[in-house]
């Protein structure tokens, strides 16, 4: 393995990640609870689709084989997909979309702060624009967290059943393979395993505020590094990618 | 001296071009038919979210995906915003949605047609949003203050909106057979409902007579669309697109195109219900106002939480 090609792996999974979450918001517009969210939403999913937009197409350049990031995000199966599982569940209700949200973004923030000291200053660039956004999400899905923890008791019953039946995907945040560990000792990628705990304070600190609890312990699930994911990003992509797939000599 | 509270003290400003704010003066007739003009221009552009959305998540590629997602996003940016407009005339927004809801206010009929290919998201831009402008750039000038200034903001996204569906199409008139073929057959569906948008004749119009007194309106319906057809044809010749009129021709005298009868049976028809798309358009936004419901109230009952908690440590 060359960093070149462990960069390239790199770049693909924060990529998908941020591909397939604008992919799910996406899905909500014209959906919302009201129209502000509506807009907030949407919002988040086009920050979503720049970055991933940033990341594929320097993955395409990494690659070297004349591919766009259109290539790479619209000609790539499954198996090679690497989003982590939590970011392709479907958006269930409100609460659900939020519990995601709230799960991730803080993730994302304590990610993204790390990654942007990365020696890779394509990577350390990009962490840098998007840790601007992250904080607005963050932000967004704490302030719903609050509102429908602590706001009448469906609310609370839901945001409690978001949170709980999400977490199994969470521990995968937190994975690390070989890639991940050579580029860090390159000083290239962020050592997740280390974000575990704060990532874990931080959420049950807003739990607690939201009268909420952090769900129990329970077997994470895993597989998005190695291409292995749930069902559900079979059916994202075959939408996503319709176009280019019937139509493949087409410029559009 | 004038009675400011008089009728005839509000049409000599504006006969003398005076706008009227909020709080001025106005005769019942004329707010009325704000609240319904507005009302509608607002409902238009949230109900205009479902047909684009309907593309977002297929569009064909990451800047096509990023410009729909933008374009949706100022069509409710700009309810929002006209929502706010007719709150100033003393109407609640979710009075207004009720309106819409039950059937009570309208929106334009032209969301009652379906995006069915890539080709109509930019058909949607450069024809319907086209047609918006025509008509949104002389509400500019019209008489009541906040929604001529919220006409100002809108025109300059509704431009862009027009430039990148007209990039589509475009795009797909140089590219593969397949493409040209879903870009004339978005034109063709396209074409006679954004004609249709500029309302019916001026000699069939009936409301049209208070609001050019008012100077809400500021040019009639046939002017309008008569503006938008001379611009808009020689655009659709320019990369290719075939004009769904065997009949249409220029006027040399005139300079103006004309065209063949529009089918106004059409047109009242769909805007009587019974269009492809009304009942599904509808029912979206209620279904989805509805499981919105408790969001809301839950978000109500944390802000009256947390203003008590201010009172005690206050």
């Amino acid at each position: 393995m060359t960093t070149k090609d462990a960069t390239y792996n790199y770049a693909i999974r924060l990529g998908d990640n941020a591909l397939i979450l604008g992919h799910r918001l996406s899905e909500l517009c014209s959906r919302g609870p009201i129209l502000e969210e509506d807009l907030a939403l949407t919002n988040v999913a086009l920050d979503m689709i720049g970055r991933a937009q940033a990341l594929l197409k320097y993955a395409a350049e990494l690659e070297g084989k004349g591919h766009t990031e259109d290539d790479i995000a619209y000609r790539r199966a499954e198996i090679n997909y690497h989003n982590h599982l939590l970011i392709e569940q479907p958006n269930g209700d409100f609460a659900h979309t939020i519990a995601r949200q709230l799960y991730l973004s803080v993730f994302e923030y304590l990610f993204f702060t790390e990654l942007e000291k990365s020696k890779d200053a394509t990577l350390a660039a990009i962490a840098s624009k998007t840790i601007k956004e992250v904080k607005y999400h963050m932000q967004h899905a704490i302030d719903w967290t609050l509102r429908l923890g602590d706001g009448t008791v469906e609310s609370h019953k839901r945001m409690q059943k978001g949170l709980n039946d999400l977490y199994m995907y969470t521990g995968e945040l937190f994975e690390m393979d070989h890639i991940d560990t050579y580029l860090l000792h390159q000083h290239i990628a962020v050592d997740t395993l280390s974000l575990k705990a704060k990532w874990q304070s931080e959420i049950e600190k807003v739990l607690t505020e939201a009268t909420l609890s952090l769900p129990e312990d329970t077997y994470m699930q895993t597989g998005s590094k190695k291409g292995v994911h749930t069902e559900n990003l079979g059916h994202i992509l075959s939408e996503m990618q319709y176009l280019q797939r019937a139509y493949p000599d087409a410029k559009w | 001296m004038h009675n400011e509270h008089s009728d005839t003290h509000f049409q000599s400003r504006i006969d003398n071009g005076e706008h009227i704010e909020a709080k001025d003066y106005m005769p019942e007739g004329y707010r009325k038919h704000l609240i319904r003009q507005m009302s509608q221009h607002a409902h238009s552009e949230v109900i205009g979210m479902q047909p684009e959305g309907n593309w977002i998540t297929r569009a064909p590629s990451l800047r096509a995906k990023q410009i729909l997602l933008a374009k949706i996003q100022d069509e409710g940016g700009h309810g929002l915003y006209l929502y706010s407009a007719v709150e100033t005339l003393g109407v609640s927004r979710a009075e207004l949605i009720e309106q819409l809801q039950t059937g009570k206010a309208k929106y334009s009929s032209i969301f009652n047609y379906p995006a069915l290919n890539w080709a109509d998201i930019g058909a949607i831009g450069w024809l319907v949003d086209g047609a918006a402008i025509v008509n949104q750039v002389s509400l500019q000038r019209t008489s009541y203050g906040p929604y001529s200034r919220a006409m100002v903001r809108i025109c300059k996204e509704e431009s862009f909106h027009q430039r990148q569906g007209y990039e589509i199409m475009t795009t797909m008139m140089r590219g593969t057979k397949d493409q040209q073929a879903m870009a004339q057959d978005a034109m063709n569906r396209w074409w006679w409902p954004s004609l249709m948008m500029f309302g019916p004749h001026d000699s069939d119009s009936p409301r049209s007579g208070d609001a050019v007194k008012w100077k809400i309106k500021r040019e009639t319906n046939d002017e309008l669309r008569q503006k938008f057809i001379d611009k808009t044809i020689p655009q659709a010749e320019l990369i290719g697109l075939t004009i769904p009129d065997k009949n249409f021709k220029l006027d040399e005298k005139t300079g103006h195109y004309t065209l063949s009868p529009i089918n106004w049976e059409e047109f009242h028809r769909v805007v009587s219900g019974h269009g492809p798309c009304n009942k599904q358009r509808l029912d979206h936004h209620i279904k989805y106002h509805q499981e919105g419901a408790w969001v809301r109230e839950a978000a109500e009952a944390y802000k009256l939480k947390t203003a008590k908690k201010e009172l005690v440590t206050a």
